[in-house]
């Protein structure tokens, strides 16, 4: 069965991922929510640690902690101190009581490197599963609630007076953040999680005239990405989640590139 | 016909008494303007009427199944988000072709459909506002200083514009303005505010009672007169609310 190839099984979980991530992080982009990406993300690491204490399965673990975590920044938000200081405190904050808390689970049998920066060539069936049913899910909330998401980003009022609660709508972002930050740790880890949601989005703006075309084209460059990384780290022999990233980036310059040279056309 | 009604309404915000004691009631085919100092509730008011803020105390009735179209003071796009105008009229309803050309036409925007939203000039981008609110006909249009930003020719087109509106429409209008001047030849009803409802009546009983001189003071009447110098050398307040 085509399954039994670790590199298919791990180009599928890419690509899942990669889907999964593309819409939800327009959003991110667009409501300027990177360092939430960030903070939800470096949660996970505590929730790792702590479905180990408790022997609960990771997924569970990793998803109860994130969503606390997300439901926690939005909460704290505007009583005093800035978004961008509550979740530098908060992210790193996470990741380091989650290192400390992993330190205490008896018998270093954990590879936390393979939580860091994923494992993807370690990708089973089942984990395929879940990352497909994951982004099933995240993209299924995502359709659904497509235009009220946009409206509410776009101006809360103009959502209420439409008969859109914006609180509802953050909510479903927050819950589908965590959603992906689950299901891609195993593929990229937690250090990279929010550079697989933001680098695709960005370097599809240049080439969108509509919030869905920025959309599409960041589910190309994202899956592109993904299957592209994973090729280049088997031949480079380098570790697969960076190699990822690190394609994503250079498709990133290009495309600012392209973008750059445009408007300068365009402002001659 | 009453499109809204609004009870004894008192308005908290961060603890602080915003609005106290609101009474209003507002028909089809009517347009009522308030007027009032800054910090003075008026987009408060407007919040709590299209459903952002909850009252503290008393309650707002509207119509059952009305529509209300809305145009915020002031739209921030971020650079991130690419947005053409029709994408934008389209959100979040869906509305036939026809439909948005039609909304741009009244909202003196046609042909501007393909353009990205940051493209935009001022005016142009106010009355791309103006007519997404007027997509779907609304039985009541809210404005919060929709003509701020723009130059005098602007303010006196998008006024004009919104007369035109509401005939075509019927629909009721409620705006916050600052521009006093036009404010009192297009309303129906002038409501000052300043917490609570200090006076509220026709244009012109508004703009000689004793309330609104003290908000406003004495100077505005003249500012009225420069303004309105090359139409008739001497105006009189009647003839400026009319």
């Amino acid at each position: 069965m085509i399954l039994d190839d670790f590199l298919v099984r791990a180009a599928l979980a890419g690509i899942g991922v990669a889907l999964a991530a593309a819409p939800l992080g327009c959003f991110v982009v667009w409501r300027r929510m990177a360092y939430f990406g960030d903070a939800t993300a470096h949660a996970a690491v505590l929730g790792v640690a702590l479905s180990l204490v408790l022997s609960t399965s990771i997924l569970a673990g990793v998803l109860v902690t994130s969503l606390i975590m997300a439901t926690l920044v939005s909460s704290l938000s505007g009583r005093g101190y800035a978004m961008d200081t509550l979740l530098g405190v908060m992210a790193h904050s996470a990741l380091a009581l989650g290192l400390v808390a992993v330190s205490f689970v008896s018998g270093v049998r954990i590879d936390l490197m393979a939580y860091l920066f994923g494992d993807i060539l370690a990708v089973g069936k089942l984990d395929l599963a879940i990352i497909w049913a994951g982004a099933v899910i995240v993209l299924g909330l995502m359709r659904w609630r497509w235009s009220s998401l946009l409206t509410a980003t776009l101006n809360s009022d103009l959502a209420c007076a439409s008969g859109i609660d914006p609180g509802r709508e953050q909510w479903i972002l927050t819950l589908s953040l965590a959603v992906v930050v689950a299901v891609a740790l195993k593929v990229v880890g937690v250090l990279l999680i929010a550079a697989l949601l933001i680098i695709p989005a960005a370097t599809a703006r240049p080439f969108s005239r509509t919030p869905e075309s920025m959309a599409l084209l960041a589910a190309l460059f994202g899956a592109g990405s993904t299957t592209g990384g994973l090729q280049a780290a088997y031949w480079l022999d380098t570790p697969t989640g960076p190699t990822i990233v690190s394609l994503a980036a250079v498709l990133f310059m290009l495309s600012s590139l392209v973008g750059q040279a445009r408007a300068r056309r365009h402002a001659q | 016909m009453t499109l809204l009604t609004i009870e004894n309404l008192d308005v908290d915000l961060g603890g602080q008494p915003i609005l106290d004691n609101i009474h209003l009631t507002l028909g089809r085919g009517e347009i009522v303007t308030i007027v009032g100092p800054n910090g003075s509730g008026k987009t408060t008011l407007l919040k709590t009427i299209i459903g952002a803020l909850s009252p503290a105390w008393g309650r707002i009735r509207r119509s059952p199944g009305l529509v209300m179209g809305y145009v915020p003071q002031r739209l921030h796009l971020d650079a991130t988000l690419p947005m053409t105008v029709d994408r934008f009229m389209r959100l979040p309803g869906r509305h036939s072709r026809a439909g948005i050309d039609q909304a741009l036409e009244s909202a003196g925007a046609a042909g501007l459909g393909k353009l990205q939203m940051s493209s935009l000039s001022g005016g142009q981008f106010q009355r791309i506002l103006l007519a997404r609110a007027l997509l779907g006909s609304p039985d009541l249009l809210i404005l919060d200083e929709a003509t701020q930003g723009l130059d005098q020719q602007g303010v006196i087109d998008f006024y004009h514009q919104l007369e035109s509106v509401r005939h075509e429409l019927g629909c009721g209008v409620l705006m916050v303005s600052h521009e006093l001047h036009v404010v009192m030849r297009t309303s129906d009803r002038v409501v000052c505010l300043n917490r609570s409802i200090c006076c509220e009546g026709t244009p012109e009983g508004v703009a000689s009672s004793a309330a609104y001189q003290t908000l406003f003071g004495q100077g505005v009447p003249d500012a009225l007169a420069v303004y309105h110098h090359d139409h008739s050398p001497r105006p009189t307040l009647q003839e400026l609310a009319s």
